[in-house]
């Protein structure tokens, strides 16, 4: 089954409710516990990341028996340099959202750790679109 | 033992079919059919909101009659420590215990006693770093319940040992075994209690096999009964031995205040206690090391048995505690932390799956979204359902009609009627 979020960039206070949704979702299908909170926090991280770095995005899910594909698209600045943002400890989130306890640099680390496959297309001023997949059969 | 036994109960009599319960719900697990509302067992924590919330006292929660000590030889009540919060100008506990007493039971066994050895084993376990952080507290029957129907991730962060009210049962059936020389079953043994889940997690527990209480009495049913007893008391025996620890457990933050250590987190409220499990569930609050949850706003003192407002109980509960000693009771009065540890794990219940199977789940979840399409999303509750989604979910799996939504049968009839007015224009 697909599912798909619009992603408002101009609300942070809402920033998580489309991964909250498609956490609730998962768990109503019957997913194993650590599935459900391996595609939820990688969404959420994606999810918040594209608040944070690019004015919103939307987010495109697909559901299948075995594996659980997540696609988020933005048109934000894109990323500079993907290395950098894959290591752990690296931000460049503004002082005000880290003031929120965001903004720790464990962004794309962590997805890139509770999912298994991530791939991520990123062009500088044109936008970035991360897609991750969760296999459904594998325990982390 | 009936596997869904419950304390919350429908009087069927009392129901008019209002939408009250079915809002309040946190886990959707009312419904009202035909005009009443029913409880889907599987799903009920037995909070106690719909007790709480009916104008019609419709909803309510059972527990044991006082009658049911004449049953035994020798009796022993476990006063919950809400109960202390009870009584206007109270400056003594022994004063309740002695009453207690008066009440027809043998001897008393302080709740808060066994609540002292609780914290002091959950110390030692954070400081020994074998938990899984953040530990949740498992004192709150309520809050177990919801965690096993709503959170199956957090099932192994939860506290695994015994609730105080267990533990004073034990040691209060072993003390009473040795003082009289009595065979174990001869005991009786009551809880005092401000809490309707307790009378569920008695009868059906949860991380033990068998409950070690004989009997839960609500305090609301005996408080007027005791407070008689206790105006005609002459002089008092000194019966309390607890301090401001275990009494603190009666509220909010108490539990939490009880292991010294800052990084905790306290909520109370079934709903607020929903939105802090949806944090943990996202490891939001990974740097905690306990988090104490109360069903009940206030924390016990607010149960549902209560007899006095729980936030005037907690006033008075700080006041009485004031000049009593930090702690009187320590893990090893029982021999260590063995003995206190849950036998069996926590496992997640998931009663709220749409199907057995990944498969069968997205097909039916792909019929309710095609259906919760068609419905105007108002939430209004008069067909019964708590939310158009749930509604929508009921017709999927037969068991309500498109037509107990009123907005679609409105519908209905005006296209019904709009297609005679064209026959006949």
């Amino acid at each position: 089954m697909k599912l798909h979020f619009e992603v408002p960039g101009d609300d942070f206070t809402r920033a998580g409710e489309a991964s909250g949704e498609l956490k609730r979702k998962l768990k109503r299908l019957g997913f194993d516990p650590d599935v459900v909170r391996r595609a939820a926090i990688a969404m959420y991280e994606g999810e918040i990341n594209m608040v944070i770095h690019a004015g919103g995005g939307v987010v495109d899910v697909e559901i299948l028996p075995d594996k659980i594909t997540i696609i988020l698209t933005d048109y934000g600045p894109g990323i500079e340099d993907v290395d950098k943002a894959m290591q752990e400890g690296f931000s460049t989130a503004p002082d005000n959202i880290r003031m929120l306890g965001f903004g720790a640099g464990m962004g794309l680390p962590n997805i890139k750790k509770y999912t298994d496959t991530l791939n991520i297309k990123t062009e500088v001023g044109k936008g970035t679109v991360l897609t991750m997949t969760v296999l459904t059969n594998k325990q982390a | 033992m009936d596997r869904f036994f419950h304390s919350v109960t429908l009087d069927k009599d009392l129901c008019v079919g209002c939408t009250n319960c079915i809002k309040r719900c946190p886990t959707q697990a009312i419904r009202v059919r035909g005009g009443k509302a029913q409880i889907m067992p599987e799903r009920c924590i037995d909070c106690g909101e719909c007790v709480r919330v009916c104008p019609h006292h419709a909803k309510k929660a059972r527990h044991d009659s006082l009658d049911m000590i004449k049953k035994y030889e020798y009796t022993v009540a476990l006063p919950a420590p809400s109960l202390y919060g009870q009584f206007n100008r109270l400056d003594d506990i022994d004063y309740v215990l002695n009453g207690i007493k008066a009440l027809g039971f043998d001897d008393i066994f302080e709740v808060s006693r066994a609540a002292e050895i609780i914290s002091d084993a959950t110390r030692r376990l954070l400081s020994d770093g074998k938990l899984k952080k953040p530990v949740i507290s498992s004192a709150c029957p309520a809050v177990v319940r919801l965690i096993r129907v709503r959170f199956p991730d957090l099932c192994e962060n939860v506290l695994p040992l015994r609730s105080p009210m267990e533990v004073a049962a034990e040691l209060a059936r072993e003390q009473a075994v040795q003082k009289t020389g009595l065979p174990p079953e001869s005991v009786g043994i009551f809880f005092l209690s401000p809490c309707a889940a307790k009378v569920t997690d008695v009868r059906v527990p949860i991380g033990i096999e068998k409950s070690n209480v004989d009997g839960v009495l609500a305090i609301s049913d005996i408080y007027p009964r005791l407070v008689s007893y206790m105006n005609k008391l002459q002089n008092t025996e000194q019966l309390s031995h607890s301090g401001i620890i275990g009494v603190g457990w009666s509220s909010i933050g108490g539990e939490a205040a009880g292991l010294l250590n800052e990084n905790n987190l306290s909520a109370d409220g079934i709903e607020n206690v929903i939105k802090v499990l949806e944090e943990l569930e996202d490891e939001k609050l990974q740097d905690l090391d306990f988090i104490e949850l109360n069903a009940c706003a206030g924390g016990c003192v607010g149960g549902v048995f209560a007899a006095e407002n729980g936030y005037v109980a907690r006033a008075r509960i700080q006041r009485l505690r004031k000049y009593l000693p930090v702690s009187c009771n320590r893990m090893e009065d029982v021999g260590g932390v063995a003995g206190l540890l849950w036998t069996q794990p926590l496992e997640y219940a998931p009663v709220m799956t749409l199907a057995d199977n990944v498969e069968d789940a997205m097909r039916v979840m792909n019929k309710i979204d095609k259906m919760a399409e068609r419905l105007p999303k108002l939430d209004c509750g008069s067909c019964g359902a708590p939310t158009c989604r749930a509604l929508a979910e009921d017709i999927v799996r037969g068991l309500a009609r498109e037509t107990d939504c009123i907005f679609l049968m409105r519908r209905q009839i005006q296209d019904i009627v709009g297609g005679t007015q064209q026959q006949e224009g």
